[in-house]
């Protein structure tokens, strides 16, 4: 399998190198990384190209890294049924930049990137209806960035005099408690059990 | 056959809950009755006593599964639970039921349309919050997006704790409410 998308990569390079595309194979998958204003050639590529033959959009998704200087990832993982293949495709894109839509390319996209736009506030270039996707209505702000804080900022109410739901300010009577203080996942300081046992690299 | 048939009093209790108590036929309850029926012909009782038996005893409630819960729920009205033997019955339609049953998370976004669908339901009306997340928000409490218990929107008759409350403690729920139509039920609207 390491071969085979060994091999992939190698073709996509030759055959689009000249675009400033590179590619990483990490656990036994295939991750290309390209510049905003080539994703949609390289895509349309990987669609159409005879090897590759990616013609299933699984997923485009966001990612947020608030210490880099261009702080979104917007991740495009595709499936080739054809030649039983997958392949991740990573462009980072800042805060103010947009990626140009894929949803020429794949009808699919259309959902995602509102999707990606709802939750990362990303702007795609060219989408055709590129509205919020799952937020309330009238919502405002990114859940998905890191500096969205978890309780938001507003809470809902029916208002008995105003006779509908009104937002108004979050009032926590309790403030969030965590209190998982072993989750590998919240950087735990001490070694975790069953980890003496292991050989050091 | 050789099996006996069980007498009457068995099988009318089976036809209730199994393992319920046994009816019997010589309860001075159904002599009257009988007395009553063959004697004058007619049963005398209450008005607010026979309104809120025929209100109780057809709870239509409004299909309202917005998560997990909802599986309980359907589960509730399917045939090992069964919840048509205390005559409540699904309903579609909010202008056709008395009963809304919330069962999951309320997210602010539908929070709207649950207020629109109460508002829609003819009075008299009840609400029963089914699960952490309807009663409080639950696991997502501290969310953005979710509604810290739909008592927020809409008044509340029932809570039934649980993640997700089995079927079970849907049907006390639901005999629970009963209890309350009867213990607080009129005619004035």
């Amino acid at each position: 399998m390491t071969d085979a998308i060994q091999k992939l990569g190698d073709h996509v390079l030759n055959k689009r190198g000249g675009f400033g595309i590179t590619s990483k194979i990490a656990y036994g998958e295939l991750t290309l990384s390209a510049a905003p204003d080539t994703i949609v050639g390289l895509l349309t590529f990987l669609r159409d190209d005879q090897v590759c033959k990616f013609s299933q959009l699984v997923d485009i998704c966001g990612a947020d890294y608030p210490n880099r200087e261009k702080r979104f990832d917007v991740v495009y993982h595709l499936l080739s049924l054809h030649r039983n293949q997958r392949v991740r495709i990573k462009v980072e894109v800042g805060e103010e930049t947009p990626v140009p839509s894929a949803s020429g390319v794949w009808p699919a996209a259309n959902w995602f990137e509102r999707e990606a736009f709802d939750m990362y506030g990303i702007q795609f270039s060219g989408h055709p209806d590129l509205r919020r996707l799952l937020t309330d209505y009238g919502f405002s702000g990114y859940p998905l960035r890191k500096d969205f804080p978890l309780t938001g900022f507003v809470e809902v109410r029916y208002d008995e005099e105003q006779k509908r739901v009104v937002n108004e300010p979050v009032k926590l009577t309790q403030e969030f408690r965590n209190f998982d203080f072993m989750s590998p996942w919240e950087g735990a300081k001490h070694i975790l059990p069953g980890d003496e046992k292991a050989t050091k690299p | 056959m050789g099996v006996s048939q069980p007498p009457f009093a068995l099988t009318a209790a089976r036809t209730g809950v199994e393992g319920g108590a046994g009816v019997d036929p010589n309860d001075p309850f159904f002599l009257n009755a009988r007395e009553a029926l063959s004697e004058k012909g007619f049963l005398l009782a209450r008005a607010d006593d026979l309104i809120t038996w025929s209100r109780s005893g057809s709870l239509m409630w409004m299909l309202f599964g917005l998560a997990c819960c909802g599986v309980e729920m359907m589960q509730a009205s399917m045939p090992r639970y069964d919840i048509e033997r205390f005559g409540a019955a699904p309903r579609a339609s909010p202008r056709q039921s008395d009963v809304m049953i919330v069962a999951g998370t309320l997210t602010n976004k539908m929070a709207g349309p649950i207020r629109k669908l109460y508002d829609q339901m003819p009075e008299p009306r009840y609400v029963i919050s089914m699960g952490s997340c309807a009663n409080g928000g639950g696991y997502y409490h501290y969310s953005y997006s979710v509604v810290r218990g739909c008592d927020r929107i809409i008044p509340v008759d029932i809570y039934i704790p649980g993640c997700p409350p089995t079927a079970e403690a849907l049907i006390y729920a639901i005999m629970l409410l009963q209890k309350k139509i009867r213990r607080t039920g009129n005619i004035i609207r």
